[in-house]
């Protein structure tokens, strides 16, 4: 029983190297066009900024942090995490309709109540989106892109993200095993 | 050398949403398919059941990065015009082990909690929507942090030359450690329990 779910899982998705081998031509693709990596916090602060900017524009012109992504120079590269946000959420759309997994539900671990769960996503969304304005971007604009282009930065994220993740792990191992 | 397309003006910058939108969407399409819109498969990698996150990361990461170095050695691309995003020693390391445990506390990060949302996952909506409330409260709190974001400066530094080799030996020895990886996650996998999911 047990070995036939494996199997049917490892069928449902693609083969680790062959999804790793079509990211990388991916985000290859992506430096070779616009000289910049892929990313995805980058876009949530874009809209937080443009939010705060809309409500209070003199309170982003004050801002030591909000002022730096507001100028009248603006780069023709600024809203790009945008547009490329909208298209992961398209593409993941279309994958997941074409696998049969589109569904409204909450996955988590038999042990903890889909409560439990929600609090812990919202926690850990706010903590992710903390750390990732210290880190210039997260997995996929520090980490992931920073290793392809050989930035230092990249290396640092990467250790420390997945570090940190090893070392708190233990502590909790009841929302997950 | 015609590369990277938008900012040698080789294609007008008119293409960069246009570019984005695709490009995303090859992102999302890959990162779902990888099983990465499922926060179980993905905390996987931190209790030992599911590498996927481990073997997916390396190998991409190695093939943009040969790419991007047989691309700047066939004249393809201007390696010097490619984004080096800057390193700032203390924030990075900061922001990487809140990160960490946003990581272990949420089991998405920023991308594949879109990729979970974008599939009908409630739990990766609302891991989403808490990154608006953290960027938000880092944004209003910077005064406080300023100190830590700006500390350790080190410029758009390059990896291999902090270790003061060539790239191509770099990727070499990282083809090399991540070769070994895989191969110590097969093992792990192979003993330890199988969590359903």
């Amino acid at each position: 029983m047990n070995t036939s779910s494996t199997e049917d899982r490892g069928k449902r998705y693609l083969n680790p190297y062959f999804g790793g081998f079509l990211l990388g031509l991916v985000l290859l693709a992506t430096m070779f066009v616009t000289g910049r990596g892929l990313g995805a916090s980058g876009a949530v602060k874009s809209t937080v900024v443009e939010a705060v900017n809309t409500v209070s524009p003199k309170h982003v012109e004050k801002s030591k942090y909000y002022s730096q992504f507001v100028s009248d120079d603006i780069h023709p590269m600024s809203n790009w995490l945008v547009f490329e946000v909208i298209g992961v959420l398209a593409g993941a759309f279309v994958s997941g309709a074409l696998a049969g997994r589109l569904k409204f539900k909450i996955e988590h671990s038999p042990k903890i109540t889909s409560r439990t769960r929600l609090v812990m996503a919202l926690l850990g969304g706010l903590m992710f989106g903390l750390g990732s304005q210290f880190g210039r971007g997260c997995t996929s604009g520090a980490a992931l892109s920073g290793m392809a282009s050989l930035a230092t930065s990249g290396f640092i994220a990467m250790m420390a993200i997945f570090g940190s993740a090893y070392m708190f792990a233990y502590f909790f191992r009841k929302f997950w095993i | 050398m015609i590369g990277p397309l938008i900012p040698q003006g080789t294609i007008g910058s008119e293409w960069s949403n246009v570019s984005g939108l695709i490009l995303g969407m090859g992102f999302g399409y890959v990162l779902e398919s990888s099983g990465f819109s499922s926060s179980r498969k993905l905390a996987g990698v931190f209790y030992g059941y599911d590498f996927v996150v481990l073997k997916v990361f390396f190998t991409a990461a190695i093939t943009a990065m040969v790419g991007l170095l047989y691309f700047s050695y066939l004249g393809w691309v201007d390696f010097s015009m490619i984004y080096i995003n800057p390193t700032f020693v203390t924030s990075a390391i900061v922001g990487g082990v809140i990160m960490g445990l946003g990581f272990i506390m949420g089991g998405f990060c920023p991308g594949t909690s879109f990729c979970g949302a974008a599939i009908g996952k409630i739990d990766a909506m609302i891991f989403s929507l808490g990154m608006f409330v953290g960027i938000f409260l880092f944004s209003e709190a910077f005064p406080l942090f300023e100190k830590i974001y700006y500390g350790g400066p080190m410029g758009n530094s390059l990896v291999n030359e902090v270790l003061g080799m060539s790239k191509g030996v770099f990727a070499l020895i990282l083809i090399v450690v991540a070769v070994g990886a895989f191969m110590v996650a097969t093992l792990v996998e192979k003993r330890v329990k199988k969590v359903d999911y």
